[in-house]
């Protein structure tokens, strides 16, 4: 019962963190639209930092999040579509600024990969599996 | 079909094995790979358009035509960056030494707090622009000081470091590179 008590309690501590987290991003924005909002939180939430690596641009509070955070704010406000801030953070940081990389030369492994290996592990078990039926 | 699935029964002990191999060798792999070096997409790609103030000339600005001409070392640094002091007695020292352009960007800082702290450490750099609110910087594709980018003669960043700059990469890399430039 006691366990039970503190997972508990760790679970409302850990959610009501990620919350905070999450919400750091769009506290001081005023946009014109409802739309420039949902797009300003799917950018910044798709966008990596890249001073902390592991944290999307909404996620993270490093200075330069912050600024890019600004640019993407003021871009969308002059009347950028979201495909135009893609374009132009990829265009200063790479691809790696993306945290869905594009399908190309370099990344079709990493997509074709999981592919792959399920196909492979299926025929593996159809032919596991009618070779010991035998 | 009864020797097949026994030459298979076979195989099939070797594939944990196989798997472990592979494995191990990505992990070895990712052991020496640095997640700070992100390649740059400006590699070879004329340098961003800007327009600064110089910080020692009030009233006068900088821009990316001052490259045109001669081979460049572009150094964005900042007072506030620790690993900037570590390379600034090597940047002394490469700029007391070698005949190249060695030109500043001073990254989101206090106009004040870098002149006093080029009075104090010394200056290598012939010219240097202020970004202080850091918008220049993001067209350099700039995320961590100090970093640093060689531009030749026509303009176009040809090589980027991020960190401070040490002996050894000069000696390694960045010399070789610039005389290469220099010949161009």
């Amino acid at each position: 019962m006691r366990n039970i008590i503190i997972f508990l309690i760790i679970l409302m501590m850990s959610g009501s963190a990620f919350s905070a987290s999450v919400n750091i991003a769009h506290d001081f924005y005023l946009f014109n639209s409802e739309e420039q909002k949902i797009s300003f939180e799917r950018l910044t939430n798709q966008l990596r930092c890249l001073v902390c690596q592991n944290q999307t641009l909404a996620d993270s509070n490093a200075p330069l999040a912050n600024d890019l955070r600004q640019q993407i704010f003021t871009q969308l406000k002059n009347g950028y579509k979201e495909k135009d801030i893609r374009e132009y953070l990829v265009a200063r940081y790479g691809n790696f600024i993306l945290y869905q990389p594009p399908f190309n030369y370099s990344t079709f492994a990493l997509w074709i990969m999981p592919f792959l290996v399920l196909s492979g592990g299926i025929g593996f078990l159809i032919y596991y599996i009618k070779v010991k039926k035998r | 079909m009864k020797n097949t699935f026994s030459f298979f029964k076979k195989i099939s002990i070797l594939i944990p094995f196989v798997v472990f191999i592979m494995l191990a060798f990505f992990l070895w792999r990712g052991l020496s790979l640095n997640p700070n070096k992100i390649p740059s997409p400006l590699i070879n790609q004329p340098a961003p358009a800007f327009q600064l103030p110089l910080l020692l000339h009030a009233n006068k600005f900088g821009t990316q035509k001052d490259f045109i001409g001669q081979v460049t070392i572009l150094n964005v640094w900042a007072t506030w960056c620790y690993a900037c002091l570590i390379e600034h007695s090597t940047l002394l020292e490469l700029a007391k030494n070698h005949h190249v352009n060695f030109y500043g960007l001073n990254y989101k800082d206090d106009e004040s707090a870098a002149r006093a702290w080029l009075l104090r450490y010394g200056n290598p750099y012939q010219t240097i622009v202020t970004d202080k609110e850091g918008k220049v910087a993001i067209d350099f594709g700039v995320y961590g000081t100090p970093e640093t980018f060689i531009i030749d003669k026509k303009g176009k960043i040809r090589y980027k470091h991020v960190g401070p700059i040490t002996v050894e990469l000069w000696s390694q890399t960045l010399n070789p590179l610039l005389s290469q430039l220099q010949s161009e």
